[in-house]
């Protein structure tokens, strides 16, 4: 079947799979600053998997990634990873590599969509709405003096101007500028996650959360802080001080506005399977903006596409079922 | 109606406490500072691996032998008598006489602290800690929903003065603190220790106003330099001191033997506390304590801890005046496990944590030893857990993130980065830098500034 599946370079026929039972292997941990996210999705697909059938094989992802593939010889990996090491196309390419179809997007819609900056490019370039943004990397303010033009992109953005890592997955690393006094610091914060940072202007209004699975948006999160301070972003990631409302009250129109942008994405950036489209509703004007793009989105209990899934009657195992049978390889050349 | 609905399922289950419980991304981080390639400086650990294996063997076969069904079943909610002859035997090494029968075992120190905020502390009254804190403090005094103020130190210890200015300030507004949270000896996490004048106007003070003090005492017998100092119970004579003792710094964090001594009033609603919480504490570490205390040897095992750490210490305070540049500040603790780390203040050192994480060294954020969100340039350094090499190597890369945060900060401010004294390259063979005091290029500097 894993053969077949192979040169099909398409999706699993769900039967098949569902009928074979089919080794699914689970990758998960990893190295990266979202390990104890990771770890906690991955346990929750884990149950999910074997209440379909399948057989399971936790692999934490470490030296030994390669071997234990081999070893395990999944139908399919399930790849549970979140942040840079698990997003950014590299452990996709290795089971590329291997041949073993996995879930989520393949290589080039990793990296694409793990670098916010490589994102909004690609975003801006087809005319899709994304908060105007300037990015650097340290070697442009250390070599090229890039602090120089600071002055200039301040005023182009305006301020508060939000600072954050190129690719960091979660709110690490993100700071608001009020002026610009805070910039330096909010710069020099940034690059403990990445090596390359992005400003942007900050977009005020509604955070709105769209995901995507197959090609079917699901209805829409938003992320309500409970507490009038916007900034803190430790709220925002501490359970009970952010309020999750699905579906977001945004009546027919934005709704589908909305679904329908984070569609576009989707597949402009290659997207496949499943992603979480975050999206700005501007208070005031109304329009929608795209902050990015995640191709592993949280899988928790707390994380938003399970929610937006069961608003659309899609249980957790479903959800999970069909993550699966969306998985896939790249056709191999020639 | 619109279908508006709360997703998040158990929310409406949690209690209100747990809405100050913080499950953030320094909780995170933190967790990966456990991956074996880490150098962690994080830790508050002592170093376990310096207890004889055939003590602990010997010991326990012994308990085995001769107590195994006691040691197997619970114990007295105050602990084993030959256990408070042992704590009352530690205690009286640091200048306390106290009557075994006025000793509550606990499950750890940290079980003294939950205690004392069980019995004490309603939603919104106000604890009085130093600032920083015990970073393991803040989620116990968080679970109770107390309003925490920390006062500031310095070398000396508590600011008593404003202690007294912050009780004014209280009594004014009509709020008189439960308790106030100290670790006079070698804080933690500052590293410092509080002076004899301070000391003695902080029991006068509690004296004076009624107010009790919470003693936490884990590092006293823990001194590698200088006279020890009374413990304010000793000053105080226990009317207004909730004394905390441990084993787990002085033995094993492992066994989980922790003890208080109180007002009698205050031992009793906390001896009902820990019914409550887990009846007692185990038997089998209890009659461990005991045999390793029969055997009189106990003083020579902290001997010998003290010989170990002080020469850690000093080895992270030769690393830290190498590697951190000038505009960082650091204590110099006269015991105990920790030194306390300021960086300046546009450094925020959980954002720096996570650029240590990826050269592999992790050291406590200061953020985590406070309640307000202060102490986010300052960090906890522990020297006691790991050995000298992963010391000076764990320094040694806090030096470099810190130096590059440094030069980034003033390339963008426009500010010339500071002369770069080039550290010391990484030893490539640690047990041979050990050796070897190599000698370092003159030019290395200016090449560098070139």
């Amino acid at each position: 079947m894993t053969a077949r599946a192979r040169d099909r370079g398409d999706g699993l026929e769900p039967d098949e799979l569902r009928r074979a039972g089919g080794t699914v292997a689970v990758l998960k941990g990893g190295r990266s600053l979202e390990r104890q996210v990771s770890l906690r999705s991955g346990a929750r697909v884990e149950d999910a998997l074997e209440r379909l059938g399948h057989e399971v094989v936790g692999i934490d992802v470490g030296h030994d990634l390669v071997a234990r593939l081999r070893e395990a010889a999944p139908d399919v990996a399930f790849v549970a990873l979140h942040g840079r090491d698990g997003e950014d196309g590299i452990v996709q390419e290795l089971l590329e590599v291997l041949g073993i179809p996995y879930t989520a997007s393949g290589v080039s819609a990793c990296m694409r969509c793990s670098d916010k900056v490589v994102a909004k490019h690609a975003m801006r370039d087809a005319g899709l709405p994304t908060p105007d943004f300037y990015a650097f990397t340290e070697t442009a303010f250390k070599e090229l003096g890039a602090g120089d033009a600071l002055g200039a992109i301040e005023e182009r953005l305006r301020f508060p101007i939000v600072v954050k890592p190129a690719d960091q997955g979660s709110a690490l690393g993100i700071r608001f500028a009020a002026s610009a006094a805070d910039v330096p610091a909010a710069i020099v914060a940034a690059f403990s996650y990445s090596e390359k940072v992005l400003l942007e202007r900050h977009v005020h209004g509604r955070e709105l959360a769209v995901s995507i699975l197959g090609d079917e948006p699901l209805p829409i999160v938003e992320a309500v802080p409970r507490e009038e301070d916007f900034y803190d972003f430790a709220a925002r990631y501490t359970i009970g001080r952010t309020a999750f409302v699905c579906p977001a009250e945004l009546g027919d129109e934005l709704t589908a506005r909305a679904q329908k942008l984070a569609l576009d994405v989707f597949r402009l950036l290659g997207c496949r399977g499943f992603a979480r489209v975050d999206l700005m509703l501007e208070e005031g004007t109304n329009e929608l903006y795209v902050l990015e793009s995640n191709v592993i989105p949280g899988l928790t209990e707390t994380s938003l596409l399970p929610q937006a899934a069961e608003a659309a009657g899609i249980s957790f195992d479903e959800l999970i079922g069909r993550i699966v049978e969306l998985a896939a390889v790249e056709p191999v050349p020639g | 109606m619109s279908q508006r609905r709360d997703l998040e399922r158990y929310a409406g289950l949690f209690a209100s406490r747990t809405s100050v419980m913080k499950s953030s991304a320094m909780r995170d981080l933190m967790a990966i500072t456990e991956r074996p390639e880490v150098i962690s400086l994080a830790g508050g650990l002592p170093d376990t691996s310096t207890f004889p294996a055939e003590t602990l063997a010997a010991l326990l076969s012994k308990v085995a032998a001769s107590d195994s069904a006691r040691a197997l079943q619970y114990a007295p909610t105050e602990g084993m008598a030959v256990v408070g002859e042992a704590i009352a035997a530690v205690m009286a090494a640091e200048g306390m006489h106290v009557d075994p029968e006025d000793v509550l075992v606990t499950t750890g120190g940290q079980q003294v602290i939950d205690l004392v905020c069980k019995t004490l502390v309603d939603p919104g009254d106000v604890i009085v800690a130093e600032a920083p804190t015990y970073p393991g403090a803040v989620p116990a005094f968080s679970a109770y929903q107390a309003d925490v103020v920390q006062i500031a130190m310095d070398d000396d210890g508590m600011r008593v003065d404003e202690l007294e200015e912050t009780l004014e300030r209280l009594e004014r507004e009509g709020r008189r603190p439960k308790f106030i949270y100290t670790i006079p000896t070698f804080q933690n996490p500052a590293g410092v220790t509080m002076s004899l004048p301070r000391r003695q106007r902080l029991v006068q003070v509690a004296r004076e106003r009624e107010l009790l003090i919470l003693e936490d005492n884990p590092y006293g017998l823990l001194r590698y330099e200088g006279e020890a100092l009374p413990t304010l119970r000793s000053l105080d004579g226990g009317d207004f001191v909730i004394y905390l003792g441990t084993f787990s710094k002085i033995l094993s964090p492992g066994i989980r033997l922790g003890w208080t001594v109180a007002p009698a009033p205050v031992l009793e609603k906390m001896n009902l506390g820990k019914q409550a919480s887990d009846l007692c504490s185990s038997s089998l570490s209890q009659l461990f304590v005991a045999a390793y205390f029969a055997e009189g040897h106990w003083q020579d095992y902290i001997a010998t801890l003290r010989d170990l750490y002080r020469r850690r210490r000093d080895t992270m305070l030769d690393a830290l005046a190498e590697h951190l540049p000038p505009e960082a500040a650091w204590t110099h603790p006269a015991g105990g496990l920790f030194i306390w780390a300021t960086l300046p203040d546009y450094i925020d050192t959980t954002d720096l944590l996570a650029l240590g994480l990826s050269r592999n060294v992790a050291f406590v954020p200061g953020r985590a030893a406070y309640l307000d969100g202060r102490g986010g340039s300052s960090m906890r350094l522990n020297f006691s857990g790991v050995d000298d090499d992963a010391i000076r190597e764990g320094v040694r890369r806090i030096g470099e993130v810190v130096r590059e945060q440094v030069a980034l900060y003033g390339t963008l401010t426009g500010k010339l980065a500071p002369p770069l004294a080039e550290p010391a390259p990484a030893p490539t063979d640690p047990a041979l830098a050990d050796v070897l005091q190599l000698p370092r290029r003159d030019d290395r500097g200016e090449r560098r500034a070139r």
